[in-house]
C-alpha cells in the first residue's frame, strides 16, 4: 500500500533551542535525518530527547533554530500540517473510540472516503495482528495489544514522518523484545523516516539505523550503532553505552623506551610504539583509561587473534555469576576493575587473578574535555 | 528567510490577540463574581445619607452602626452558636465517617461497590426531608431547639461528604508506608495514628474547614429545628422579613467574611475537595 | 480441618472494614431513614395512625395553597436557571483550561460563592438589584437608564433577581465538576489528535467533548435535584411571592404549624429527585465505560 519513496523524508534540526522558563531544555541541538531512515535519540530522562521530539512533531516551538522537512521550513507550523505521525509513551488511545475508531480517526479527519478509510484500516489492523480486536473499547485491551493500536493508528496516514515517544517502556520485558523486532521490520517493510526516543540502551542498538546519544540538552555523539559502542566520542557516551559500564581509570601517560607507558595508581599499562603521534601532546599529563568489561579476559579465556595486549593484576573481590557471562570484580589495589568473561569461568573470592587486556579496543580520553583521543 | 519571518510574525499577533482574549473573559468572569461581594462589603458600612443618594455610587463615609444593630439584634450569639454546630458536626462527622473512609480507601470487601454507590446516592439526597419528622423526635427526646440536635442532623447531611474526602484523602496516602510501619513493629492501628494520619492531616484540615462551611451554610434544617437558639442563617432568615435594608446588608456582610478568609486560607484544596465529592 | 488452624483474630479481621462503616450505617439509618419513615407517617397517617389524606387535601386545598404555583415554579426556574448555568460554566471550564497568569487567584474568586449560604447570596443580590443598590446607582451615573429599575414586590422582576442569583451564586459547582472532568483528560488525548491532523474544532468536537461527556452529566444531575431544594435565594428576594417547593414546606412548617403539610413537601421534593436522577441515570451512560461488548 505504501508507495515507497513519494512518502519519505528528510528531517534536518538547525541550533534547535528550546527553554521553559529559566531552565534550558536543548542547547543548540543540529541533527540530520535521512529518507527512511531509523533514527534513535537515547538518553537519560531529563536530557531532551523527549522536547527534541516534540519540536519535531510541532508540539512544541523551539525558543531559537529551526525544524526543516525535505527542502520545507516547518518550524512554526502546526503538527496537522507537517504530514507526521506519532507514538505517545502512554500511547494516547482515545478511550471513547473503539479500535476501529481510533485508528480510523486520522484518515476521517483528512476526508478520506469511507470505502477507502476502511481498506486502509484493515491493512494496517492486519500488519499489527489487531484485526479481530476492531469492535473492542481501549479498557478492554491489554497493554501491548493497546500499544499495537497505537502503532497501527501512527502508520495508517502514510506519514512523511513516524515519532515514537519511548512506545515499549510500560510494556512487561517479554513483550517489549518481541515489539522491538516486530516495529523494526514494519519500518524497514514501510520505509517510513522514523524518530525514535528511548533511554533502553538495547532498544537503541537493536532497532536504530542510527543513534543520537543526549545528554544534558545537547547531542553527544551521532552514529550506527556500531560507531557509538566501538569509537564513543566522548567520556559520556562510552559510560552510557555497554553494560556493565566501561571502567574508568585515571592515567599518566609517559614516553618509554619502546613504547608509552600508561601510569595509573595500582598498574602500568605499556602501548607500542606507534600510539606515540596520537598522544605526544599528552606526555607527562593525566588523561582517562577507557576499557570495557568485555575487551579483558582472564589467563586461559583469552582468544588467540589477540594482537596487541598487556596485562595487570588484581584479588577476586567479588563474582555474579550471571549463567551465560561471569562478572569479575577484581582489587586492583585502590580501584575496583570489573571484567566480564565466560560463564563458565568461576574464580573464588580472595583469589589473585591476572587479566589480559586487548590493546586494540582501549579508549584514552582528555581529562579535560573528555573527547576521546584514542 | 522572508517566509520565516512572515510566519513569525502573524504568530505573534495571533499569540497576542489570544492572550488579550483570554485576559479579557477571565476579568469579565472575575468581576462578575467579586463585585457583588465587593458591593455588599462596602453598603453594609455606609453612611445611609450617602447609600439613598442616587448620585453617589460609591460613598466616602462609613459607619459600623449597621454591624452593630445586627449584633445588638442577637447576631453575636447567633455567631457563636453556629461554629459550636459547626465544630461539633466535624467531631461527630469525622469520628463516624473517618473509619468508614479509611475502610473504603484500603480494604477489599464484599459489597463495597453498592456500599460506595449507597454513599454517593446519598450525598444527593435531600436532607431537608429530615428536618420536620427530625423535630418530633427531637422534642420526645429534648433535643428540640438545641445546638446538638441541630449539628446530630448536620452530621448526617456532612457524613457522606466526609467519608468520600476522608477516603480520597488516605487513599492518596500510599499503602506501602503503613506497609512499612507495620513490618516494622506497629499494629494496624498504630500504623493509622503514627503514619498515616500524619501524612493526610493537611488534607484532613481542609475536609474539617469544607465541613464547617457546609454547617454554617446550612438553613432549612437549621430553622426548622430550633425557635431560640438559631446558627446565624437561621437567625437572619428569620429577621429578614420585616428588617430594613441596612440590617440586611449587615446580614449580608457577617455571614460573608468567614467564607472570603476560607477561600484564601484552603481555596486550593477546597476545589479539589468538590472536585472529589461531585464527581 | 484446616480451618481450625487460622487463629480467630485472623478469622475476624475479615469482618474489620464492615465494623469500620458500622457505625455510618447506624447513622444514617437513625438519622435519615427513620426520619424518612416517619416524614410518611407525619404526611399520611393521624395522632391514632390511621391513614388520612387530610394533609394531603390541605396541601391542595387549604387556604392559601400555593401548591400547583410551587411546583410550576420550582420546575420552571430549574429549567430556566440549568441550560444557562452549564453553558457559562463549561465555557468557564474550558477557558481555565488554558495557561495564563493570575490563573488561582482567579480560580478561588470564581468559586466564592460556593462558601456562602443561599441565604447570604439571596442578600448579595438585595444589595445589588436593589432601588439604591449599586446596579441602579451605576447604570443611572453612566446615563443608561433615568429610572431605577424596581426588581422587589414584581413578580416578574423578582423571578429575575433569582435567576441572577442563582446563576452568579450555583454556576461555581457545575464549573468545580466539568473544571475536574477537563483536568482529568490526558494531555497527550489531545496532542495525538493534533498530531493526526485534527483543528482545534475538531478537537474538541471529536475528543475533549466526548470525553467529558460523563461530567457533563454529573454535573447536570446534580445540579438539577439541588435546583429541586432551591429555598434561601428566594425566600430572601420574594418570599412567597415566587412560591417554591421548599419555601412552601418552611411556610408550613414554621408559620401554619402543620408538620404534616411540611413533610409532604420534603417527601414530593424527595420523590421528585429521585425520579429525576433515575430519568438521568437510564438515559445518559456513556457507551464506552460500559465493560464487556
Amino acid at each position: 500500500m505504501f508507495m515507497g519513496d513519494t512518502y519519505m523524508v528528510d528531517v534536518h534540526l538547525r541550533g534547535v533551542v528550546k527553554r521553559f522558563g529559566k531552565t534550558i531544555a536543548l542547547r543548540g541541538i543540529d541533527l540530520d535525518i535521512n529518507d527512511g531512515e531509523f533514527v534513535v535519540l537515547l538518553g537519560p530522562s531529563g536530557c531532551g530527547k523527549t522536547t527534541t521530539l516534540r519540536i519535531i512533531a510541532g508540539l512544541e516551538k523551539p525558543t531559537k533554530g529551526k525544524v526543516i522537512f525535505g527542502n520545507r521550513e516547518v518550524t512554526y507550523l502546526p503538527p496537522r500540517e507537517r504530514n507526521i505521525s506519532m507514538v505517545f509513551q502512554s500511547y494516547a488511545v482515545w478511550p471513547h473510540m473503539t479500535v476501529y475508531d481510533n485508528i480510523a480517526f486520522p484518515l476521517k479527519i483528512k476526508k478520506v472516503p469511507k470505502e477507502e478509510i476502511d481498506k486502509r484500516v484493515k491493512w494496517a489492523a492486519e500488519l499489527l495482528q489487531i484485526s479481530e480486536l476492531l469492535n473492542r473499547y481501549p479498557h478492554q485491551l491489554s497493554g501491548g495489544q493497546r500499544q499495537r493500536v497505537a502503532v497501527a493508528r501512527a502508520i495508517v496516514v502514510e506519514p512523511q514522518v513516524l515519532l515514537m515517544d519511548e512506545p515499549l517502556s510500560n510494556l512487561d520485558a517479554l513483550l517489549r523484545v518481541k515489539m522491538r523486532s516486530e516495529i523494526k521490520k514494519l519500518q524497514r517493510r514501510i520505509k517510513v523516516t522514523t524518530i525514535y526516543v528511548t533511554h533502553d540502551q538495547v532498544e537503541a542498538m537493536t532497532m536504530g539505523d542510527r543513534i543520537a546519544v543526549m545528554s544534558a540538552g545537547k547531542i553527544m555523539q551521532v552514529g550506527t550503532p556500531w560507531e557509538i559502542y566501538n569509537k564513543p566520542a566522548n567520556v559520556f557516551v562510552a559510560g552510557f553505552i555497554g553494560s556493565p559500564q566501561m571502567n574508568f581509570i585515571d592515567v599518566t601517560i609517559e614516553e618509554a623506551q619502546d613504547g608509552i607507558n600508561l601510569i595509573s595508581s595500582d598498574f602500568t599499562i605499556k602501548l607500542p610504539q606507534e600510539y606515540i603521534s596520537l598522544l605526544k601532546d599528552y606526555v607527562g599529563k593525566t588523561m582517562i583509561l577507557g576499557i570495557r568489561p568485555e575487551h579483558m579476559y582472564p589467563i586461559g579465556y583469552v582468544p588467540a587473534s589477540l594482537q596487541k595486549k598487556d596485562k595487570i593484576k588484581g584479588i577476586v573481590d567479588f563474582v555474579e555469576a550471571l549463567g551465560s557471562d561471569t562478572i569479575i570484580h577484581l582489587n586492583t589495589g585502590s580501584k575496583i576493575i570489573v571484567v566480564k568473561t565466560s560463564g563458565t569461568y568461576r574464580p573464588k573470592i580472595g583469589e589473585e587473578l591476572e587479566i589480559v587486556i586487548d590493546l586494540d579496543k582501549i579508549h584514552l580520553f582528555d581529562k579535560n574535555t573528555e573527547k576521546a583521543i584514542i | 528567510m522572508s517566509r520565516e519571518v512572515l510566519v513569525k510574525k502573524s504568530d505573534i499577533v495571533k499569540y497576542y490577540l489570544r492572550k488579550i482574549i483570554i485576559a479579557g473573559l477571565v476579568a469579565i468572569a472575575v468581576t462578575w463574581v467579586a463585585l457583588p461581594f465587593v458591593m455588599t462589603i462596602i453598603y453594609a458600612l455606609s453612611d445611609p445619607d450617602q447609600y439613598y443618594d442616587p448620585h453617589i455610587v460609591i460613598p466616602t463615609r462609613y459607619t459600623l452602626e449597621h454591624i452593630h444593630k445586627l449584633i445588638v439584634l442577637g447576631a453575636w450569639n447567633a455567631t457563636i452558636n453556629s461554629v459550636i454546630v459547626a465544630v461539633l458536626t466535624i467531631l461527630f462527622s469525622f469520628a463516624i465517617g473517618l473509619p468508614a473512609g479509611y475502610a473504603f480507601a484500603r480494604y477489599a470487601f464484599k459489597g463495597k461497590d453498592s456500599l460506595k454507590l449507597f454513599i454517593v446516592a446519598l450525598r444527593m439526597f435531600p436532607m431537608m426531608v429530615i428536618a420536620v419528622p427530625l423535630l418530633v423526635l427531637y422534642f420526645k427526646l429534648g433535643l428540640a431547639d438545641t445546638l446538638l440536635g441541630i449539628a446530630l442532623a448536620h452530621t448526617a447531611m456532612a457524613l457522606p461528604f466526609v467519608i468520600l474526602i476522608t477516603s480520597g484523602i488516605i487513599a492518596g496516602v500510599p499503602v506501602e508506608y503503613e506497609e512499612a510501619g507495620l513490618v516494622f513493629g506497629l499494629n494496624r492501628i498504630g500504623a493509622f495514628f503514627r503514619i498515616t494520619l500524619p501524612l493526610a492531616l493537611p488534607g484532613l484540615a481542609a475536609a474539617a474547614i469544607f465541613t464547617f462551611i457546609m454547617s454554617w451554610n446550612e438553613v432549612f434544617i437549621a430553622a426548622v429545628l430550633s425557635f431560640q437558639n438559631r446558627t446565624l442563617p437561621a437567625f437572619i432568615l428569620n429577621l429578614i422579613g420585616g428588617a430594613t435594608d441596612f440590617i440586611k446588608f449587615a446580614g449580608a456582610f457577617i455571614m460573608v467574611i468567614p467564607a472570603l478568609v476560607f477561600v484564601f486560607v484552603a481555596g486550593k484544596y477546597l476545589v479539589r475537595m468538590w472536585g472529589i465529592t461531585l464527581k | 480441618m484446616p480451618n481450625e488452624e487460622i487463629p480467630t483474630s485472623v478469622k475476624l479481621s475479615k469482618y474489620t472494614p464492615y465494623f469500620l462503616i458500622l457505625p455510618t450505617l447506624a447513622y444514617m439509618v437513625f438519622f435519615i431513614g427513620y426520619p424518612l419513615v416517619q416524614g410518611i407517617m407525619l404526611a399520611f397517617f393521624d395522632e391514632k395512625g390511621r391513614f388520612t389524606l387530610e394533609n394531603v387535601n390541605y396541601l391542595l386545598y387549604g387556604p392559601g395553597s400555593l401548591f400547583w404555583d410551587a411546583l410550576k415554579y420550582t420546575i420552571l426556574l430549574a429549567a430556566v436557571i440549568i441550560p444557562i448555568q452549564v453553558s457559562i460554566a463549561f465555557g468557564l471550564a474550558l477557558l481555565f483550561n488554558l495557561r495564563f497568569p493570575g490563573k488561582n487567584a482567579s480560580l478561588y474568586t470564581v468559586i466564592l460563592p460556593l462558601t456562602i449560604s443561599d441565604v447570604a447570596a439571596g442578600l448579595i443580590w438585595y444589595v445589588m438589584l436593589g432601588q439604591y443598590g449599586f446596579f441602579n446607582k451605576i447604570l443611572m451615573n453612566l446615563g443608561i437608564i433615568s429610572h431605577p429599575i424596581i426588581f422587589f414586590r414584581i413578580k416578574d422582576m423578582e423571578f429575575i433577581a433569582i435567576v441572577i442569583t442563582e446563576i452568579w451564586r450555583a454556576t461555581a459547582i457545575v464549573f468545580i465538576i466539568i473544571y475536574a472532568g477537563l483536568q482529568m483528560i490526558s494531555h497527550e488525548y489531545y496532542e495525538a489528535a493534533e498530531v493526526f491532523g485534527a483543528t482545534t474544532w475538531q478537537r474538541f468536537r471529536y475528543i475533549v467533548f466526548p470525553l467529558l461527556l460523563p461530567s457533563l452529566q454529573a454535573a447536570l444531575i446534580i445540579r438539577t435535584l439541588f435546583a429541586f431544594q432551591i429555598f434561601g435565594v428566594v425566600w430572601t428576594l420574594a418570599g412567597r411571592d415566587i412560591p417554591v417547593l421548599a419555601g412552601e414546606a418552611y411556610y408550613a412548617q414554621t408559620e401554619l404549624l402543620r408538620p404534616g403539610v411540611a413533610s409532604l413537601y420534603a417527601l414530593i421534593i424527595a420523590g421528585l429527585s429521585i425520579a429525576v436522577g433515575a430519568l438521568y441515570i437510564k438515559f445518559f451512560k456513556a457507551k464506552y465505560l460500559e465493560a464487556g461488548m
